[in-house]
């Protein structure tokens, strides 16, 4: 059985607020719910489904689906960190298909910016039991230079250099000036890339995303319910989902999980690369987007530095617009997860709802790809690809 | 640049903590580098573990050269003292997670030939093996 069509996005809100210092993470969940489903044009009792991962407070939906008086007879909690909201709209897509779903609300929401988390610079110790955390923790294993790890062997092996990567930046920062919610609005230059602060040889402190507050939630229902509503329709014609990691020793940091995820998704749509309109790609760090597109097959493996160059993702510019609400670079990372901001951009694409100035014309095949964890470790890249109809 | 200081190094939980991964720390306190090997495929495996991630069949603890080439690195400029990640490549061949110590941070490179250092963690900890140029 294909998933292909099986379900639409018909609701899609990403909360304004980037510093939510009034407000609990709970709250913000339920209101990016709130906002979904207003979106959609349904309500709260149309909900028989519900999905949310790590970063909903206690029993991820056994604690949401009480907070918010939910009644359901399905739910997910599949925890891969910033990727798990592309996982849970193929989740949906299968209980949907099942009949054991007609409704599906995921929500995401955090606030490490309140809370004062060095999100990107502090390694984490987790408990002794995580397998890898002994013979990993006492070595410094920090967000940034994980990633930072991959840049090095990718500038080694294929002659990336900073100032590629300084262009995924640029370009997000040419998408952020538009929007209003945006923590960073100041176009920036390759030269102001390369020379902030170094983070984490070769990350420089523009390299990295934003820490920030906030959330988002999606609505995936079933088609008849999709074209009962009056949004425009969001087709979802493709996910895939698969996990990488350090494959007991044999270590291989110039690839992503997206090369395993993406095939399954672009197989399932039916389409192709060089179909995709717009891309939202997942964009921790500079590094991680230009792997990502080079794993998706947007470019060879390891020409995504020229890919990127010369303004290729800025929208009305290049020939992929990529995060045109200036991404997790530029206007947000709520719950240090970006995987849902990515799908709601999308979806807003699409629908011809981005800012006029990042619109894209005639967009009718968009792509959301998320990574989480830790491309130096262990990570679960996901896929989604979605259709105007 | 100059050589900078040695940060002091955490550890979490004991030695004791996952019990079957006592022959890694016994080495570490013999300054010694032991790790599993696959019985089925003879492959080293990092990070240890006590069953094979290839077979899911028994491992055996065996010392290994603590020889290696530098794989992968990054300097953690925003810490305090900066410290030098890497990936080294065992000349056994499994990649595993590591520091470059005791070198100016500016001459490390990928390939170039490095051997273990043991230092010990604070607190309770055992010692861990880190790398420092051959």
């Amino acid at each position: 059985m294909s998933l292909k069509g099986a379900g639409y996005i018909v609701g899609a809100w990403e909360h304004p607020t980037r510093k939510a210092t009034d407000k609990s993470v709970t709250l913000l969940h339920a209101e990016c719910a709130k906002g979904a489903l207003d979106d959609a044009g349904l309500t709260k009792d149309d909900v028989d489904a519900y999905y949310c991962a790590g970063d909903a407070p206690g029993l991820g939906p056994m604690s949401m689906i009480d907070y918010m008086g939910l009644k359901v007879r399905h739910m997910d909690s599949t925890d891969v960190g910033g990727s798990s909201y592309q996982v849970a709209v193929g989740h949906a897509l299968e209980a949907i298909a099942t009949g054991r779903a007609n409704v599906c609300l995921i929500t995401l929401a955090g606030r490490p910016r309140s809370e004062g988390q060095a999100t990107g610079t502090a390694p984490r110790a987790g408990s002794p039991a995580q397998p890898e955390m002994q013979f990993e923790y006492p070595y410094g294993p920090a967000t940034a230079n994980m990633y930072a790890m991959c840049a090095t062997r990718h500038m080694h092996e294929y002659g990336t250099t900073s100032e590629q990567l300084a262009w995924i930046k640029v370009a997000a920062s040419h998408h952020a000036q538009h929007n209003p919610h945006a923590m960073l609005r100041d176009v920036v230059t390759v030269e102001d890339v390369v020379n902030s602060p170094m983070v984490a040889s070769p990350l420089h402190r523009l390299d990295c995303c934003v820490i920030s507050d906030g959330g988002g939630a999606l609505i995936v229902t079933k088609p008849e319910i999709a074209k009962s509503l009056k949004r425009p329709l969001v087709k979802v014609i493709g996910v895939g989902e698969a996990p990488k990691n350090q494959a007991g020793g044999a270590v291989d940091l110039v690839y992503s999980a997206a090369r395993w995820s993406g095939p399954p998704a672009w197989e399932m749509s039916g389409i192709k690369p060089s179909d995709i309109k717009y891309a939202s790609i997942y964009d921790s760090f500079t590094i991680t987007v230009l792997m990502q597109l080079e794993d998706l097959g947007f470019c060879e493996k390891g020409q995504g530095g020229k890919f990127v160059s010369d303004g290729n993702l800025i929208s009305g510019v290049g020939k992929l617009p990529f995060n045109t609400d200036g991404g997790g670079l530029c206007s947000n990372h709520p719950a240090n997860r970006g995987g849902i901001t990515k799908i709601i951009e999308a979806v807003r694409q699409l629908r011809g709802e981005a800012h006029p100035a990042v619109q894209v014309k005639n967009c009718d095949l968009a792509m959301a790809h998320g990574t989480g964890g830790s491309l130096g470790t262990r990570h679960v890249g996901s896929t989604v690809i979605l259709e105007r109809e | 640049m100059a050589i900078a200081a040695q940060r002091k190094i955490p550890f979490v939980g004991t030695v004791d903590t996952n019990p079957e991964t006592k022959p890694f720390f016994d080495g570490c306190a013999a300054g010694k580098l032991v790790l599993p090997q696959c019985v089925a495929t003879k492959k080293f495996i990092w990070y240890p573990r006590g069953i094979s991630p290839f077979t899911l069949g028994p491992v055996e603890w065996k010392e290994v050269s603590g020889k290696g080439t530098v794989y992968t690195y990054s300097v953690m400029e925003r810490a305090n003292p900066p410290y030098c990640i890497a990936y080294v490549e065992l000349a056994e061949g499994p990649k595993m997670m590591t520091n470059i110590v005791d070198i100016d941070f500016k001459d490390v490179k990928i390939g170039m030939n490095v051997k273990l250092k043991f230092i010990q963690t604070e607190g309770d900890g055992p010692p861990m093996p880190f790398f420092t140029p051959a």
